[in-house]
C-alpha cells in the first residue's frame, strides 16, 4: 500500500487549530522535530471516506513571512521545502469570531497555489455572539472550499474528512490571486522568481511566485533564515536597495494590498448583529482591573503553587512506594550481590529518577494548559510584561519562574508557552537559580546544625538565613536574566504583538492529551539522560568494593566474639561508611578539595556534592553515608547534626563553622547541582550546548560567590 | 503625520481613530502591518495594562496588546464619535 497523503494543518494561534487536530486524528499522535531545527512536529494519521491522511500541525503564526529559522518552519512545511515531505493539501484553520483577522493569513496560504480548505473553526461561538457568516459567498470570493466546523463539539469533522477526500481525488487548479500586484512589484516577483524556484524541487510556478514574495518580504541584510539560496538572497537585497531608491515601499505593498481585498470583500460574507457586553469584556473589568486583577492572579498563582509543592506530595509517595516495592521485589528475586544492588540501586533507582518528576509535570501542564485554552495565559503576560520586560525576561515567563520554587524541571518543560527561542532560553537558563523545593533539607540540615540559634529583632538566625536564601536566589535569577539576555542571548529587542483571545471554556480531553503528551515527551527524551547519570553516580559510590580501611575494619569485627544484632548493624555502617569513603567518589572528592577548601569545605562535602548531583536533596543521604550512619539519614537526624558540628580539622578547630556552612549554601543556591534540570534543558534545546553552557556559568558563579562569602568572611574574623 | 495625527499611544481611551501611518523598524512595522495595523484600518484604545503598559487595542474585531514605546510608531486620526 502507498503511503497516505500529507495533509498540514495550519493557522493562526488562538484559532483551535490543536483542538481540531485532535478532533480529526483521535489520539495517535507522534512527536518529533522539524527537519534541522528543534521546533516540535506534531503529526497523526487521520481517516477519511478516500483513505487514511497523514495530519501534520504546522507551528501558528499570523504571517507566513519569517525573520527566524523558527518563524521559516511554516512555509518550509507547507511547500515541503528543506527536508520536508510536501503535503497535497492545505487546511487553513480560522476562528469564525474573528475571520478579518485568520483572513490574510488564509490568503498567504491559498496564494501559495496548492490545494487548500478554509476550515471555520469555532462556528458555535460565532453563533452565540451573533456573528452570522456566508461561508459559500466566502468560498466563491476565494475559490476554494470552506467547511464549518466547531471542533470541540465534534461538529463538521465529518464534513470536513469528505472534503479533505474529495479535494485530494480530484484537486482543482489554484484560484488567482485575490490581488494584483502593481506593475513594479510584478517586475520584482518575475525576476526573483527563477531563484525562489530553488528553494525546493519541482515547485509550481505558482508557489514560486509566492515564494519570490516571501523572499522579497522576509530577507533583509539582518534575518536569520536558513536554506536560501544565496543567489536568491542576493537579488532580493539588490531590489529591495533599487525599490528604496525608487522611493517605493515594498513592504506595504505586499501587506496592504492584501487587507484592502479582505476589507472589501467581508462585509458581503458577514453580519454582526449587536451583542450586549461579552463575557470576555465582563471577565476582563475583574481579570485585568488594577487591583482586582492583580489579587486574582496571585491567587491563582498560589493555588498552582501550592499544586506543585503540596498535592504532588502525595502523588509522588506513590511513585516512591512502587519503585521502593519494586525494589525489595528485585532483591528477593535476585541473590545478594553486585548484580542486585546495581538492579535496586541503578536500575529501579534511575526509573524512579524519571518517574519522580512525573507528578509535578503533569500538575503544572494541567495548570498550564487551563490557562492557555481559556486565554488567560496572555492576560497574565499583559499583566507582568512591564514588570518582567525590566530584566529582559517576556511576561509569560512569570509562570516558568514561579514554578522553579517547586522544582526546575517542569518548570524548564513550562518555558514552552513562549513562541520565541530567546525567550524560553532566556528563561530556562536561570529559572534553575530559583530556590527549588529539593534545597530546602539541605539548607534545613546546615542551618540547624551550624547557624547558631541568635535572635535578631525578635527573629531568629536561622530563620533569617532560610529567607535570605530564597531572597539571594531570586535576586541573582533576575540579574542573571539581565547580563545573559545582553550578552550571551543578546539578540535584538523584540517588541509585544499578542492577541488577548475571547475566553474559552477549556476542554477536559484537550487539557488531558497535552497533560499525557508532555508527561511521556519528558520520560521519552529526558529520561535517559536522568537514568545514565544515575547509574554512573551509583557505579562512583559503589567501587571499589574494598580497601584498606574497610578490610582494617572487617579484621576487627571479626575479632568480636559472638557480637549481637546491634553490633552487627552498627559494623555494616562503619563498612559502608568506609567503603563511600575510599571510593571513586570518595578519591574524587579529595582530588576536589583543592577547589572545596577555599570556601571552607572538604573531601566529604565534594562526595555529597556529586551525590547531590543525581538529585539535590541526595546530599543529606551521601553526607549520611560518608559518616557511616547510613542513607536513611534525613534533615532532622539529630546524629548527622551532631557529627557535623563535632567535625574537626587536622589543628583541632571545627571542620564546618557557621561561615563555611553559609559559604557551602550560596554554593548550593547557585551551583547547578541537578542532572534532572540539565536533561530537562537538553530536552528543550535539543541538544548539549545549552545544558553545558548553563552548568559553566551556573557552577563557576556558585564557586565564585561561596569563596568571595568565605573569604569576605575570615577576613572580617568569623568562622 | 501632518498635525491632526498623533501616535497610537496617546490616543484616549475609547476614542475611536484611523490608522494613517506606520513607521519603524522594517521587520516590526511588517508584522504590524501583516497583524492588520494597516493604513485606513480603525483602532480604539480599549485600555492599558494596570502598572501603565502595555496597551490593550481593539483592531478589526480582536484585542491586541503592544507596548507604548511600538504604539508610538503607528500614527491615527481620531474619529468622530
Amino acid at each position: 500500500m502507498s503511503t497516505p497523503p500529507w495533509v498540514a494543518l495550519a493557522g493562526c494561534p488562538n484559532t483551535g487549530k490543536t483542538t481540531l487536530f485532535n478532533a480529526l486524528t483521535g489520539r495517535r499522535a507522534r512527536v518529533g522535530n522539524y527537519p534541522g531545527i528543534t521546533v516540535e512536529r506534531v503529526f497523526a494519521e487521520a481517516l477519511t471516506p478516500g483513505g487514511p491522511v497523514t495530519v501534520v500541525d504546522v507551528p501558528g503564526a499570523y504571517s507566513l513571512a519569517a525573520r527566524s529559522a523558527d518563524e521559516q518552519v511554516a512555509v518550509s512545511a507547507l511547500l515541503g521545502l528543506a527536508g520536508n515531505p510536501r503535503p497535497a493539501l492545505t487546511v487553513v484553520v480560522l476562528d469564525a469570531t474573528r475571520l478579518e483577522r485568520n483572513l490574510y493569513f488564509a490568503l498567504q496560504v491559498i496564494e501559495l497555489g496548492s490545494p487548500v480548505i478554509l476550515a471555520v473553526n469555532m462556528m458555535d461561538a460565532a453563533r452565540s455572539e451573533g456573528v452570522q457568516l456566508d461561508l459559500d459567498a466566502m468560498s466563491a470570493a476565494l475559490g476554494v472550499p470552506v467547511v464549518g466546523v466547531s471542533a470541540r463539539q465534534g461538529e463538521g469533522i465529518d464534513a470536513l474528512r469528505a472534503e479533505v477526500a474529495r479535494v485530494l481525488a480530484e484537486p482543482a487548479a489554484p484560484p488567482p490571486w485575490t490581488w494584483t500586484p502593481g506593475p513594479a512589484l510584478e517586475a520584482d516577483l518575475a525576476a526573483l522568481a527563477p531563484a525562489a524556484a530553488a528553494m525546493g524541487e519541482g515547485l509550481s510556478p505558482g508557489a514560486t511566485r509566492a515564494l519570490a514574495l516571501w523572499a522579497l518580504l522576509s530577507i533583509d541584510s539582518s534575518d536569520e533564515l536558513t536554506d536560501v539560496p544565496a543567489g536568491l538572497r542576493l537579488q532580493v537585497l539588490a531590489r529591495l536597495k533599487a525599490a528604496r531608491e525608487a522611493g517605493r515601499d515594498v513592504d506595504a505593498e505586499g501587506v496592504t494590498a492584501r487587507y484592502t481585498w479582505i476589507d472589501a470583500q467581508m462585509g458581503a460574507w458577514i453580519r454582526r448583529s449587536p451583542v450586549p457586553r461579552s463575557w470576555t469584556d465582563r471577565l476582563d473589568a475583574v481579570l485585568l482591573h488594577p487591583v482586582a486583577g492583580f489579587v486574582l492572579f496571585l491567587g491563582i498563582m498560589v493555588v498552582v503553587f501550592q499544586a506543585l509543592f503540596a498535592w504532588s506530595e502525595p502523588l509522588i509517595g506513590l511513585v516512591e512506594k512502587a519503585i521502593g516495592l519494586a525494589g525489595s521485589g528485585v532483591q528477593a528475586v535476585v541473590p545478594a550481590g553486585i548484580f542486585a544492588d546495581f538492579l535496586t540501586d541503578a536500575v529501579v533507582g534511575g526509573v524512579g529518577n524519571v518517574l519522580v518528576f512525573v507528578p509535578q509535570i503533569a500538575l503544572l501542564f494541567v495548570f498550564i494548559s487551563l490557562m492557555e485554552d481559556t486565554g488567560y495565559m496572555s492576560r497574565i503576560a499583559f499583566l507582568m510584561d512591564r514588570i518582567m520586560n525590566r530584566v529582559g525576561l517576556h511576561g509569560r515567563a512569570f509562570v516558568p519562574m514561579m514554578s522553579a520554587y517547586a522544582c526546575a524541571v517542569p518548570a524548564v518543560m513550562a518555558t514552552r508557552t513562549m513562541e520565541r527561542r530567546r525567550d524560553r532560553y532566556l528563561t530556562m537558563m536561570v529559572l534553575p537559580l530559583t530556590t527549588c523545593s529539593a534545597r530546602l533539607p539541605v539548607y534545613t540540615l546546615l542551618i540547624a546544625a551550624l547557624v547558631p540559634a541568635t535572635v535578631i529583632f525578635g527573629v531568629s538566625a536561622k530563620s533569617l538565613v532560610m529567607v535570605g536564601l530564597y531572597l539571594f536566589g531570586t535576586i541573582t535569577a533576575l540579574l542573571a536574566a539581565a547580563v545573559i539576555g545582553r550578552t550571551v542571548l543578546k539578540g535584538e529587542r523584540v517588541p509585544l504583538l499578542m492577541e488577548l483571545p475571547p475566553y474559552r471554556r477549556p476542554s477536559a480531553r484537550s487539557v488531558g492529551r497535552r497533560v499525557a503528551r508532555r508527561s511521556w515527551l519528558f520520560i521519552r527524551d529526558a529520561g535517559a539522560f536522568i537514568f545514565v547519570c544515575t547509574a554512573i553516580l551509583w557505579a562512583l559510590l559503589y567501587f571499589p568494593r574494598s580497601n584498606a580501611e574497610v578490610e582494617a575494619l572487617e579484621r576487627a569485627h571479626a575479632a568480636v566474639q559472638a557480637p549481637t544484632a546491634e553490633q552487627k548493624a552498627a559494623f555494616a555502617l562503619e563498612i559502608e561508611g568506609a567503603q563511600k569513603r575510599g571510593s571513586i567518589a570518595g578519591r574524587i572528592g579529595h582530588v576536589m578539595e583543592p577547589a572545596l577548601e577555599p570556601f571552607g569545605q572538604d573531601w566529604q562535602v565534594g562526595v555529597g556534592l556529586l551525590g547531590a548531583f543525581a538529585a539535590r536533596e541526595v546530599f543529606v543521604s551521601t553526607m549520611g553515608l560518608i559518616f557511616g550512619m547510613g542513607r536513611d539519614v534525613d534533615a532532622e537526624s539529630a546524629p548527622l547534626r551532631a557529627r557535623l558540628q563535632s567535625e574537626k580539622r587536622p589543628d583541632g578547630k571545627p571542620r564546618y563553622t557557621p561561615l563555611s556552612a553559609l559559604a557551602l549554601m550560596i554554593f548550593l543556591a547557585l551551583a547547578c547541582q541537578c542532572m534532572s534540570t540539565l536533561a530537562a534543558v537538553k530536552r528543550e534545546t535539543g541538544g548539549y550546548k545549552w545544558p553545558v553552557f548553563m552548568f559553566t556559568y551556573m557552577t563557576t558563579l556558585a564557586w565564585v560567590c561561596a569563596v568571595g562569602v568565605y573569604q569576605a568572611g575570615r577576613l572580617l574574623g568569623y568562622g | 503625520m501632518n498635525a491632526i495625527d498623533i501616535p497610537l499611544d496617546r490616543l484616549p481611551p475609547q476614542q475611536r481613530a484611523v490608522i494613517c501611518a506606520v513607521d519603524g523598524e522594517r521587520t516590526f512595522r511588517r508584522r504590524l502591518m501583516e497583524f492588520g495595523f494597516v493604513p485606513g484600518a480603525e483602532v480604539t484604545l480599549r485600555t492599558t495594562s494596570p502598572v501603565g503598559d502595555p496597551l490593550d487595542v481593539v483592531l478589526r474585531g480582536a484585542r491586541v496588546s503592544l507596548r507604548r514605546r511600538e504604539a508610538a510608531s503607528i500614527g491615527v486620526r481620531l474619529l468622530g464619535p
